[in-house]
């Protein structure tokens, strides 16, 4: 019994250290780049850290100060969960939009293409500081052009009703990676679908809603939880927007709290940086961190878990 | 298909906060004052000046240190910012600074209760240097915590008014405002309105207008922060009401807050030739003493006038006061030259030739006594006021706090939220800011 036993465990030894040395960059990489700083971001959630002292317990102080106590984490909240509800939503539409005519139009593709892709190559800094050159309500075209047609003129990143709305702007001006992925969808779509369809007189609505949407489901699904997720890493945009538009460019020694105006623009990864390289308080930027985390994991778990509905992952 | 993407969404998920856990980081202070600063070593220093005419400024100001100290030799390393120095003070290792100097003065709080940096008091008293008489009181206020000497002035800023003088003669205003109620009727007398904007404004009163933040307006007030158990005396000292009340009251009478705020929005910026002073956009501004020189290179068509910020008209006998902030030098405590580096930033910061010759090459107040009354100080006429300012006995600063300058800008917050209209009760607004302030140091410690 042991010598047929022998062998056969050392063979199953010698194939699970086989299986661990292949599995083994993704094993390192997984434990240094994932579990080591997620352990790590859950253990200094409870200290004291300033990054200079050794880091003292502080049990759920942290988590205390920032649910009640930090004033811009419910704003910072508020804003992200606006961000990701209307931004994500609007810009899967618009991109579907843009790659539903782009994907009709008879001549010019190219050129369309080109036009509405460029926009998603330029810098994010760049790109803001145009918009909030743009968007100027004292100076900027967008406003003459709109005071000269008689349409009131907002304030955009000047007022905290807009701010977020100009954002969403200039996250819909940079919508050139949603609309190619939908355009190579859209033309994947089976033309003998829209065919039969269109025999059994389905109208052009129907035809989309029938044919079109379960087809590039699993797209609009891709397009939506990639969004949720950059949406939730949202940071240099608003912080951009929100120093031009306050004017305060950070000059040597100046003071300056992001969020202009009125709080309307702060973000949940500004609240990391502000409490951790800021206020020098790593053990609640840990705890904006790990909210981060479970809110990424929450909306992802909901958007998989959903099948339903307009929106399906395909089978 | 499902599984896949899920899993691979839950990757996704997983990866988008990675960046995020990356504050997880660790190192911690050491001291060791034990390197022979007679032998041969080299020392690293770090500064945040970026301009070519301010690094060769450092430049030669070093070469007079390496000069004098023939075996210490000093590796600069120009253009840093708070960021990298607050990493490198956490990180150490022999090309971490032995000496590091930062524009901001907010964090002295932070850098000496933590023990980033170290006490120097034990080096000037080795050294035979009294700190309180060598430099000027607030200098000397703003570089230490709670007895704690962690840092040493290197150069100072003195806030005063520019004025445009064409203006001024336009309006008929004989010398620049030494009272806010002169000043008040002054910016009324300036402001130049057409239709829904202005010409010319008086003032820009609004907390976002460049320098005009709560601590620069309301340092003309010399309002105490901090109570002697440490806790904020916002809604206790009338100073600050005083503050808010004539701010706002100024906000008003200008045009008010949106009509400002879109005024505003529309000018140049603070750092670039199209700073609405030098354009005559605005006829009055509170700035630094770096701003004469900025203005004189932009070729502004107006003469440039220069003087004290007006005081309350009950605080008529200290005009000439004005808020002070500046550089900043100290030793990291992880740095293993602490004592060649404490040579250094002896010449730096207390030798009144070195210091003179850096300030001429700055253009930055002199931040010793001595050298504030040195002949060999070369300036513009106008820069005179803000060597006065800087010397001024009733001069002050912000004092430091444990978290840095957290409760300036929780301040700050609470003036945009009062000019704005938004809150409406300023009594009730000053406590909650208060206690907002308490927590904050509270969760520091």
């Amino acid at each position: 019994m042991a010598t047929t036993a022998y062998p056969l465990r050392a063979r199953r030894r010698k194939a699970a250290l086989k299986t661990a040395a292949f599995l083994s960059p993704w094993l390192i990489g997984f434990s240094v780049f994932f579990a080591y700083p997620l352990i790590s971001t859950v253990y200094f959630s409870f200290m004291h850290y300033d990054g200079f002292r050794p880091p003292t317990f502080s049990g759920t102080k942290n988590w205390l100060y920032v649910f009640r106590d930090y004033p811009y984490f419910w704003p910072a909240m508020r804003n992200t969960l606006w961000l990701v509800v209307v931004m994500v939503g609007l810009r899967v539409v618009f991109g579907l939009g843009v790659g539903l005519l782009i994907t009709k139009i008879k001549t010019g593709t190219g050129v369309f293409r080109t036009l509405f892709y460029l926009p998603y190559l330029a810098p994010p800094v760049a790109a803001t500081m145009a918009f909030a050159f743009l968007l100027n309500p004292g100076t900027g075209p967008v406003n003459s052009i709109l005071e000269k047609t008689g349409i009131p003129a907002p304030a955009w990143f000047n007022d905290p009703a807009w701010s977020k709305p100009a954002l969403t702007l200039l996250a819909l001006w940079g919508v050139g990676d949603l609309m190619v992925i939908f355009m190579a969808a859209l033309l994947d779509v089976p033309k003998e679908q829209y065919e039969a369809a269109e025999l059994d007189g389905a109208s052009a609505w129907q035809r989309f809603r029938y044919v079109t949407l379960p087809n590039i489901s699993p797209i609009v699904m891709f397009a939506v939880v990639t969004g949720v997720i950059q949406t939730m890493q949202y940071y240099a945009q608003p912080l951009i927007a929100g120093k031009v538009a306050s004017g305060v460019i950070q000059g040597a020694g100046t003071n300056f709290e992001p969020g202009y105006p009125e709080d309307s623009t702060w973000t949940l990864p500004q609240l990391v940086y502000n409490l951790g390289f800021q206020r020098f308080d790593y053990g609640s930027a840990c705890v904006v961190a790990l909210v981060l985390f479970a809110l990424s994991m929450a909306f992802t778990a909901l958007l998989m878990r959903r099948r339903g509905g307009l929106i399906q992952a395909g089978d | 298909m499902p599984g896949m993407s899920r899993k691979a969404a839950v990757a996704l998920a997983a990866s988008a906060s990675i960046a995020l856990f990356a504050t997880a980081c660790t190192g911690q202070s050491e001291s060791g004052a034990s390197d022979d600063a007679s032998k041969e070593t080299t020392i690293n220093f770090w500064h945040g000046w970026s301009a070519p005419s301010e690094q060769k400024g450092v430049k030669e100001l070093v070469a007079g240190f390496e000069k004098a100290h023939p075996n210490i030799h000093v590796r600069i390393v120009g253009n840093m910012t708070d960021d990298k120095v607050n990493q490198a003070l956490r990180a150490g290792g022999d090309n971490a600074p032995d000496v590091v100097s930062s524009f901001t003065t907010n964090n002295v709080g932070k850098f000496c209760s933590s023990g980033a940096f170290v006490d120097l008091n034990p080096f000037f008293k080795k050294a035979g240097i009294d700190p309180d008489a060598t430099f000027p009181k607030a200098m000397n206020e703003y570089t230490q915590y709670d007895g704690n000497r962690c840092t040493v002035p290197l150069l100072g800023d003195a806030y005063g008014l520019y004025y445009n003088k064409t203006a001024f003669e336009k309006a008929g205003i004989k010398s620049p405002p030494k009272t806010w109620s002169e000043f008040e009727a002054d910016a009324k007398k300036l402001t130049v309105t057409k239709g829904d904007s202005y010409t010319q404004l008086g003032f820009m009163p609004n907390y976002h207008g460049w320098e005009s933040t709560t601590e620069h307006i309301f340092a003309q007030w010399s309002p105490t922060y901090f109570d002697s158990s440490g806790r904020s005396n916002l809604a206790k000292d009338p100073k600050f009401a005083a503050g808010f009340t004539f701010q706002k009251k100024l906000v008003d009478e200008l045009g008010g807050y949106k009509k400002l705020e879109k005024y505003r929005s529309g000018l140049g910026d603070e750092w670039g030739p199209k700073h609405p002073f030098h354009t005559g956009q605005v006829a009055m501004q509170i700035d630094g003493e770096w701003r004469l020189g900025m203005a004189l290179d932009a070729k502004p068509e107006f003469e440039i006038g220069v003087a004290p910020m007006p005081v309350p008209d009950d605080q008529a006998d200290q005009y000439g006061k004005g808020y002070i902030t500046g550089t900043i030098a100290g030793i990291p405590a992880t740095s293993k030259k602490q004592n060649a580096a404490w040579e250094l930033v002896k010449y730096m910061t207390t030798d009144t030739d070195a210091v003179v010759g850096f300030s001429n090459a700055i253009h930055n107040v002199p931040s010793t006594l001595q050298a504030l009354k040195s002949p060999k100080l070369k300036y513009d006429p106008r820069f005179k006021t803000f060597l006065e300012i800087a010397s001024h006995p009733n001069s002050p600063t912000t004092p430091a706090s444990v978290n840095g300058g957290v409760y300036l800008v929780t301040i700050q917050k609470f003036g945009y939220d009062y000019e704005s209209g938004k809150a409406t009760d300023l009594k009730a607004g000053l406590e909650r800011t208060a206690r907002q302030i308490d927590t904050d140091m509270a969760q520091a410690q």
